[in-house]
């Protein structure tokens, strides 16, 4: 008997033995769950979700979100599961120990699309917890987004954890979201919820109110309301991004205006090939770029600083030579000017063309100048905002260089009278070489900025031309102010009538515009007072 | 003396001219329709209609130097008028194509169909009628001009910035005719036309006919042009061209006299554009882009400003160029030329081959004269030569 219960107790530990370490992978619920996705059956699948994601094991997040990408393969004969990473290595789901190859009859498990909402919400839940600020800040809004009853436990946890101040307004967002979708939710608790949401004021936040369904009077009634203050808030909020859209336009139509209002202002010349010096400062940018990542890659996000410089210096130095070698012997025939300005233009990008090629290339964005922030309701991107601080520090220059240097005080005496000027010892020929090279430099420089927002290309000059004589025409000539006037009304102008018009037609308007205003003023908005008449 | 030269050589050229364009616009297609196809005096068909193209570049040019040439307007926007004429065309083409159209609806053009029209809107209506659309090809571009002149010179919008303005004109209206709802086509425009009043426009004879059109278009283009710049009125154009204040001071309506020009002037290039959509078989929204009106304005300055002779041999020197560059091994530097084109011209020949060749004629011509006077003085004032020389 002893014998015989001893050698019983004996087999019992045994086994015990053996399905505590033989057998681990039939053990867990965790597992179980895993091996439901072998079933290849949508219900199967949704339970094993739910089990997975709140199991709080270590392997649950790379499981689902391998099932999110197509990367979860499962074996229908072994019941087997296994995780593919993105770089080709598998794994056993069930076990985390890394496996040779994953079998041929395996195959990824599939999800339709309520499956995949489960599968967002699971991923949100897990990722609440992530050490990351941006992934929890990111799973928030997602759990926001889905509101799924299931993650509030998740949210919850996460709250009272949570120390950053916007992931904690993002989680007490998703809580409300989810209380407010929760139908045995008190009203009390509804009503906060209501209230929360209409905090956030934006346009997910409204389209949350508008399809709560059906819900007590009293939050139906604060919903409205709250939709009501939503919808101000947003209209305000979409004044302020299009005046943003606005100021930014205007700031590319400054930058490329302001080298053309010098020339047209102080020589009287219409240089159509304004443009293309534009495109050769963004091309300078370009192989800026190209000698850093060949040679210094470490100074990639010094190539703008860089660029600038050598983009005025080459635009500069070959408006200098198209002064001097074709407009001076064109002054006094604005027209004729223009049409030769146009042959050079015509010459400039063929030639540009035949060195790197018609297709557009590649100019990258520094580090410092991707990416973008919020501000409210809008998000402004970092390309944009250096753009506009750079224009604005460009005209702050050129307005204190025409005001205190020498070469300013000619150049302004020359716009006002060129023959008094001349009179008084100023050598105009050599005030007009320089104006005209520092035009054109000018316009280098706004390339290297616009190579950071447009594609480079031969034809990128032609794009902004008309726009920029649009911008000069409108703001007056000879008066660097009213370029920037004209640059930010007519951009602003434009953005705000893009919305009601669409693209093209507000384009036309803003055109037809010009031409009934230039009706009014033909000397523009700011025109110099004098006695000019022509000849 | 030498007004008289200068009228004397502009008339023997005017002559020139139309002596050449009533025997190409006879003896081209005759040559095309009656000599045996291969044969080496027949012109082949495709040259009929690319030559077709170059008479009415002619006309579109004539109408330029009109207003350039002899009022000092330059416009960088008369593509525009061109292509509003050939679009009235192209939409009489449209209608004409009637149930033949690949959608096969017997009122609504293919496009229309595409695009999910129910009825034509009303601005087709009328252009099944030959006569509707003919009337409108002069209509359209005039009145544009018309009201665009009437707006910019009763302002006083002159010089450059009205070459900017009306650039922004075309511009505009490139970006609207892209549209797809706008109602003419969109950014294919219109093509597959089948027959013009009830002739296959594909047709040799009717290639012909459209050729000897255009040319008879060029010369009556010329004699009106003529007509205006060497009446009274012409003579205050120019004087506009030369001292617009002082001729306003002088009690000319300045304004009146360039919106008559500026219309006439649109009109002429408006049938230049519909006597072109047929030949090509194809218009479409690229006609205004704001390039294609700029280099019409280098046809006339190579040819010669204010010459109207030179505007058209302009444009036909020019556009052959194109032609012969852009279809060989050439076509990459084609742009270096066409630049290189418009900056020689303006610095190194600003009156342009025929205004170059009329002044150099006429000096050739006073120092002859000259000589002719001397060595008649040396001979003791035997006036012998001098008269055999005006008897020439």
């Amino acid at each position: 008997m002893p014998a015989n219960l001893s050698a019983r107790l004996c087999s019992l530990l045994l086994s015990l033995f053996l399905i505590a370490f033989a057998l681990p992978a039939l053990a867990g619920p965790f597992e179980d769950a895993v091996a439901k996705f072998a079933n290849d059956d949508y219900s199967d699948t949704e339970e094993a979700i739910g089990v997975v994601a709140g199991s709080g094991n270590k392997l649950a997040f790379p499981i689902i979100s391998a099932l999110q990408d197509g990367r979860l393969m499962a074996d229908p004969d072994s019941k087997k599961v296994y995780v593919t990473g993105t770089d080709g290595k598998s794994i056993d789901a069930a076990t985390g120990l890394a496996v040779a190859s994953v079998p041929d009859s395996a195959s990824a498990v599939r999800l339709n699309n309520r499956l995949r909402r489960s599968v967002d919400a699971a991923i949100g839940s897990l990722t609440l917890q992530s050490p990351d600020i941006g992934a929890r800040l990111q799973a928030a809004q997602s759990v926001f987004k889905s509101h799924e009853e299931t993650s509030l436990e998740a949210v919850d946890g996460a709250l009272a954890k949570e120390t950053n101040r916007s992931v904690k307004a993002a989680l007490g967002d998703a809580r409300a979201a989810i209380l407010l979708f929760k139908p045995d939710a008190t009203e009390v608790e509804k009503l906060e919820a209501v209230a929360t949401i209409k905090a956030r004021g934006d346009q997910e936040a409204m389209a949350l109110l508008t399809g709560m369904g059906d819900q007590p009077a009293s939050v139906t009634k604060a919903a409205a309301s709250a939709i009501g203050s939503i919808q101000s808030s947003l209209a305000v909020w979409s004044m302020v991004q299009n005046a943003w859209y606005g100021l930014s336009l205007g700031s590319v139509l400054l930058l490329a205006a302001i080298g053309l209002a010098i020339t047209f202002g102080v020589m009287g010349v219409i240089n159509m090939a304004h443009g293309e010096m534009v495109m050769i400062g963004a091309y300078t940018t370009f192989v800026v770029q190209e000698v850093i990542r060949t040679r210094y890659p470490g100074l990639f996000d010094y190539s703008l600083l860089i660029a600038v410089p050598l983009a005025f210096l080459v635009a500069g130095a070959l408006g200098v030579v198209i002064e001097r070698s074709i407009i001076r012997f064109l002054y006094g025939r604005p027209l004729e000017t223009l049409l030769a300005t146009w042959g050079l233009s015509l010459v400039l990008q063929q030639a540009v063309r035949t060195m790197f090629g018609p297709t557009n290339r590649e100019v990258g964005n520094p580090s410092w100048m991707s990416g973008a922030f919020e501000l409210g309701q809008i998000t402004i991107t970092y390309n944009r905002l250096w753009i506009l601080v750079f224009t604005l520090a460009v005209f702050v220059i050129l307005l204190a260089m025409l005001r205190y240097t020498a070469l300013g005080l000619e150049m302004r005496a020359v716009t006002q009278n060129r023959r008094m000027a001349a009179s008084m010892g100023i050598a105009t020929s050599r005030v007009d070489a320089l104006t005209f090279g520092l035009g054109s430099g000018i316009a280098g420089i706004a390339g290297v900025a616009l190579s950071q927002i447009d594609n480079v290309s031969p034809n990128l000059g032609q794009s902004y031309i008309i726009d920029s004589f649009m911008v000069v025409v409108f703001g007056g000539v000879g008066n660097l102010w009213g370029t920037l006037v004209g640059a930010f009304t007519l951009g602003i102008a434009n953005k705000f009538l893009e919305p009601v018009a669409g693209a093209v037609l507000g384009k036309i308007a803003i055109l037809v515009l010009i031409i009934l205003f230039i009706q009014k003023r033909p000397r523009g908005l700011f025109a110099l007072k004098g006695r000019a008449v022509e000849a | 003396m030498t007004p008289h030269m200068l009228t004397r050589s502009l008339d023997r050229g005017a002559t020139i001219f139309l002596a050449v364009v009533v025997a190409c616009g006879i003896l081209i297609p005759l040559s095309n329709l009656l000599l045996p196809a291969g044969s080496f005096l027949q012109v082949p068909t495709y040259l009929v209609a690319l030559w077709g193209k170059y008479v009415c570049y002619a006309i579109l040019a004539l109408s330029i130097d009109l207003i350039w040439g002899y009022c000092g307007i330059l416009s960088l926007g008369h593509g525009a008028f061109f292509a509003l004429g050939g679009y009235a065309m192209g939409m009489y083409l449209m209608r004409q194509i009637g149930s033949r159209g690949v959608y096969g609806n017997p009122i609504l053009p293919d496009f229309m169909v595409f695009l999910n029209y129910s009825k034509l809107p009303w601005y087709w209506y009328g252009f099944d009628m030959f006569w509707f659309a003919a009337l409108m090809v002069l209509i359209v571009p005039g009145l544009l001009a018309f009201c665009f002149g009437w707006l910019a010179f009763r302002s006083r919008v002159t010089g450059v910035y009205l070459s900017i303005i009306t650039q922004a004109m075309t511009y505009a209206l490139l970006l609207a005719f892209f549209r797809n709802d706008f109602g003419f086509g969109g950014n294919n425009g219109m093509t597959d036309f089948k027959d013009i009043l009830g002739f296959n426009v594909q047709a040799e004879g009717t290639r012909a006919a459209l050729f000897a059109l255009s040319c008879l278009a060029l010369i009556a283009g010329f004699l009106i042009c003529r007509a205006i710049v060497s009446s009274k009125l012409g003579k205050v154009l120019i004087a506009v061209r030369d001292a617009e204040s002082r001729t306003r001071f002088l009690g000319y309506r300045v304004e009146s006299y360039k919106l008559f020009v500026f219309t006439v002037s649109a009109c002429m290039a408006g049938v230049a554009g519909a006597l072109y959509v047929p030949q090509v078989g194809i218009i479409n929204p690229s006609e205004f882009a704001p390039g294609n009106s700029i280099e019409a304005v280098i046809w006339v300055a190579v040819g010669g400003r204010g010459t109207l002779v030179g505007a058209a041999l302009g444009a036909v020197v020019v556009n052959y160029a194109k032609t012969f560059f852009t279809s060989g091994m050439l076509a990459p530097y084609w742009l270096f030329m066409l630049g290189a084109m418009f900056i020689l011209v303006t610095l190194l020949l600003p009156k342009g081959i025929v205004g170059t060749f009329n002044a150099w004629w006429d000096s050739s011509k006073e120092r002859r004269d000259a000589a002719t006077i001397a060595s008649a003085a040396a001979e003791d004032g035997v006036a012998e030569p001098k008269m055999a020389e005006e008897a020439q």
